[in-house]
């Protein structure tokens, strides 16, 4: 039997399902502990079965049992949901007051598509290795803002079969954060605004003052990567509508005019020059320091921003009953399984060399069958990504032993 | 009404109000957190006029926020509406009983907590009205009344120390709203608190964020209290709300109780929210006529992107569906229209992913709520359009040159010049969005003989764009009428 990378038709599915599929890890990650606990029994799975047919509101006492569900029903793909105060299955009958969602990961969702305008390698849906440079640089500024200011510790990176990535923080102040303040972690995360008619996307200045310190780590991140990917590898100046774009974002007629004539002129003329050219012409036209050229070098700060920024999907993370796409599903479109990331090397991530489903049948079909069902992936490419979930788990269960350990401490002090 | 189990609970506690320090006052503080049920015996008759008077304070507070007031003016309003119905005064005040006023204000508010527990709308109103009585009467306390008011009640803030103000000095200075260059840090005092506890000003950038922990300095101490305020409030109505079915079945007051809500509920004008109640119905033809005659430049803008890329995103269909149903498009003829606007889609995806979505904003799927219209004040605050989106108000969310390019282009033919465009962008500029709305409605409407300054009819802006479209239409149709009685 020979598969392609890309096929993920239902046959292909059920075979991944049952022989790849690690449930177990999956649920220990969502669980917390090894025995199930609410965070499992009472969160919401919802599947979408291969004729687009949705499912809400399943949920399940044991991995086993989902993973019985799974197979009988072979999803294209399924998602995670909160933790309601009841069963989810139960739903119908409780009482609607009684049925809310309490717990749930703080997710965040980037989607390649929103990069648009400022990606030149591909357009919708595509991505390319090129463009993984931009999901690699939100991952950076992301994590180090949620681990450093909000003091988050469990944070998961997920690819997502596609053309964007997925993150889940699972501390325990993120579960139980509510709606409002969720809005409030994306309001301090979300820099790009405006619509598509506004020039101008990045507000985050008082007058003429600097940028808020929340933003200076990111700053320094992102002024190091836009020579190199938006100047040299994207060139992203090179088209006329494109450094018209730039223009708008420069708030000083005089120069804007001078360099409109002179890149018109000359088509030829590369981003790095382009950008140098506006340097160039601030510097000449304003002494350091007076009040023109800091507005327009913070201008500069912003248009850095503006095009290497991390563009999230702010409805997905501002509330707790949004569904994501579980880890380790196949994006049918692509074939490609959805493995976690680890931040420190999302540099060397490569898309295109994430396993596939066909490829990794082909790998047991060449390895022989175990027998022991479920636990095929550890002789497979998906062993690594498989061992990245079991070791970000361990840490979540370390946290939770060690404060039910202070609490059960703390009651015994008599 | 509170029942002897709850009371036994209260008695035990020490006083959180420290009522007994003050012997002077029963209620020692104008300010109340209400963590103190009342318990003592009130008429049947005190105990609707106390939550009838402190509902007219509320509904007004409710119907600022409609209006969209600012918010001097809606402090303004509601001290006046508060001296009239629920006033409160000082310590130092002599000549009234300071002490039946507070039990008032006391009062009114656990009656309508009791009314206004039994659903998530009616507590999410509440709090918000509740939230803001209590910080306009915070604002306007006695400093010193305050102090006393903030020492009988533990915030659990963490004061920072010196040592860590100059390990942050670089960042809270550049924090800071005074001009920099003074060492204003070592001054200024800065509270820690977790950052879940000030979501407001972790959202707007306002402050420092360590490891989970925000330092939160003197002027802004307020947003921890408010928050508390706020958080304290929507426990104790989910407390409530449990808790009420279990309230005696009191024939005298479940009446009263839902007579409050439902007053509460009528309060404030929807206007322009639902559908119209005349046979104005359209048909999905219409629509595109009535756009280029009548719509203000938002659903120009919608109707126009819908056409070019025979697509919407998500929350363009809303603000566009919404105000097309409440212009008198049925749930059919809705239907229609977006299915021929999509006309790049199969049927089988239409059915699946839209068609759902539509039912759902007649409130024919889902939770079958009739949802209204957007109104100015939520196209302007909510939802803010992302980079690829086209909904939002086009006079805050496009950058300048884009919008006068649209205003021409959708407005010259119906007497807008570049010349009128310099006064439109002043107010623009200003952040007076529905005034420079209103003003391209005067000129496009000029010809029908409305004037500067007239607005949408009396002087009135424009505060929501079905309003703008009903009225433009009117005004056809009055010119139309009059042209045939002059035949």
């Amino acid at each position: 039997m020979s598969l392609a990378d890309t096929d993920a038709s239902p046959e292909v599915m059920l075979a991944f399902y049952r022989l790849l599929y690690p449930f177990k890890s999956v649920f220990n990650w969502l669980n917390h502990e090894h025995t199930p606990t609410k965070l499992f029994t009472h969160r919401e799975f919802a599947f979408t079965l291969q004729q687009d047919v949705y499912l809400r509101y399943n949920s399940f006492n044991t991995h086993d049992d989902l993973k019985k569900q799974v197979c009988a029903l072979n999803p294209t793909r399924f998602e995670i949901g909160p933790v309601y105060t009841a069963r989810p299955r139960d739903k119908k009958t409780v009482r609607s007051a009684a049925f809310t969602p309490i717990k749930r990961e703080l997710v965040f969702d980037i989607d390649m598509t929103d990069y648009d305008g400022t990606r030149t390698c591909c357009s919708a849906a595509d991505i390319c290795v090129r463009c993984w440079a931009f999901i690699a640089a939100a991952v950076k500024v992301l994590h180090t803002a949620l681990e450093d200011q909000f003091g988050f510790r469990h944070i998961l990176w997920v690819y997502s079969g596609r053309r964007g990535i997925h993150c889940w923080v699972s501390d325990e102040e993120a579960m139980e954060l509510t709606d409002d303040q969720r809005r409030a972690v994306v309001g301090a995360l979300t820099v790009i605004e405006g619509g598509k008619e506004m020039a101008k996307k990045v507000n985050v200045r008082l007058g003429n003052k600097g940028l808020p310190p929340s933003l200076w780590p990111a700053s320094e991140t992102l002024r190091l990567l836009f020579d190199p990917l938006i100047l040299r590898d994207q060139d992203v100046f090179a088209s006329e509508s494109n450094w018209e774009t730039l223009l708008q974002l420069v708030p000083d007629s005089t120069i804007t005019e001078k360099l409109r004539d002179k890149w018109s002129n000359d088509p030829a003329r590369t981003s790095s020059t382009k950008w140098s050219d506006l340097k160039r012409a601030i510097y000449k036209a304003y002494d350091e320091g007076s009040p023109e050229f800091i507005r327009l070098t913070n201008a500069l700060e912003d248009i850095v921003i503006q095009y290497t920024y991390p563009r999230l999907d702010a409805e997905v993370s501002k509330h707790r009953n949004h569904l994501l796409k579980a880890p380790f599903c196949v994006h049918p479109k692509t074939g490609r399984v959805c493995v976690p990331v680890d931040p420190s090397r999302v540099d060397d991530f490569d898309p295109s060399a994430v396993p596939t489903v066909g490829g990794l049948l082909r790998e047991i079909n060449e390895n022989g069958e175990s027998g022991g069902e479920g636990t095929d992936w550890a002789k497979t490419s998906l062993k690594p990504f498989v061992d990245m979930l079991d070791r970000h788990t361990a840490g979540i269960m370390d946290d939770v032993r060690r404060s039910k350990r202070a609490a059960a401490g703390s009651d015994l002090s008599w | 009404m509170y029942n002897t189990r709850d009371r036994k609970k209260f008695v035990g506690k020490q006083d959180p109000d420290g009522a007994q320090i003050h012997s002077k006052f029963q209620y020692a503080h104008r300010l109340n957190f209400y963590d103190r049920p009342p318990l003592y015996d009130v008429t049947i008759e005190e105990f609707e006029t106390c939550a009838l008077d402190r509902l007219r304070v509320l509904a007004e507070i409710e119907s600022s926020f409609a209006r969209n007031r600012p918010w001097d003016e809606l402090k303004t309003v509601t001290l006046a509406q508060c001296q009239k119905y629920v006033p409160l005064n000082n310590n130092t005040a002599i000549t009234v009983d300071v002490d039946s006023q507070r039990r008032n204000d006391q009062l009114g508010h656990f009656v309508l907590r009791l009314a206004f527990c039994r659903s998530e709308e009616l507590r999410r109103r509440f709090l918000k009205a509740e939230t803001t009585l209590f910080r306009v009467r915070y604002d306007s306390d006695d400093r010193k009344e305050r102090d006393g008011f903030l020492g009988s009640r533990s915030f659990d803030w963490i004061e920072v120390g010196d040592e860590e103000k100059n390990t942050y000095a670089k960042e809270l200075q550049a924090l800071e709203i005074k001009k920099p260059g003074e060492e204003y840090v070592r001054e200024e005092r800065y509270y820690k608190v977790r950052w879940t506890r000030v979501p407001d000003l972790v959202a707007k950038r306002k402050v420092l964020l360590r490891g989970g922990w925000a330092y939160v300095p003197s002027r802004e101490q307020s947003s921890i209290i408010f928050q508390e305020f706020e958080a304290n409030l929507a426990r104790a109505l989910e407390h409530t709300a449990k808790a009420l079915p279990r309230m005696d079945e009191d024939t005298r007051l479940v009446p009263i109780l839902n007579n409050l809500s439902q007053g509460f509920l009528a309060g404030v004008p929807s206007g322009w929210s639902s559908a119209p109640a005349s046979g104005d119905e359209i048909t999905a033809e219409m629509v595109d006529g009535i756009a280029k005659k009548h719509f203000p430049m938002c659903m120009r803008n919608l109707h126009e992107s819908l056409m070019r890329d025979r697509h919407l995103k998500h929350f363009g269909r809303l603000q566009y569906g919404l105000f097309l149903k409440v212009l008198g498009l049925s749930i059919e003829e809705a239907v229609m229209f977006w299915r021929k606007a999509f006309s790049g889609l199969t049927d089988d995806k239409f059915n699946k992913e839209y068609k759902y979505n539509i039912r759902h904003s007649y409130g024919l799927e889902g939770k079958r709520a009739n949802y209204p219209a957007k109104s100015c004040q939520q196209i302007l605050l909510t939802d803010k359009p992302g980079p690829s989106d086209c909904h939002g108000c086009p006079y805050r969310h496009f950058a300048p040159e884009n919008l006068q390019t649209s205003l021409l282009a959708s407005y010259s033919s119906h007497g807008l010049t570049s010349t009128d465009l310099p006064e439109i962008m002043k107010t623009v500029k200003e952040g007076h969005y529905h005034v420079a709305c209103t003003r391209v409605f005067e000129i496009t409407h000029a010809s029908k003989g409305v004037k500067k300054g007239e607005g949408v009819g009396g002087g009135e802006s424009v505060t929501h764009p079905n309003q703008y479209t009903t009225r433009s239409r009117e005004l056809e149709k009055s010119q139309e009428d009059a042209a045939m009685v002059v035949e």
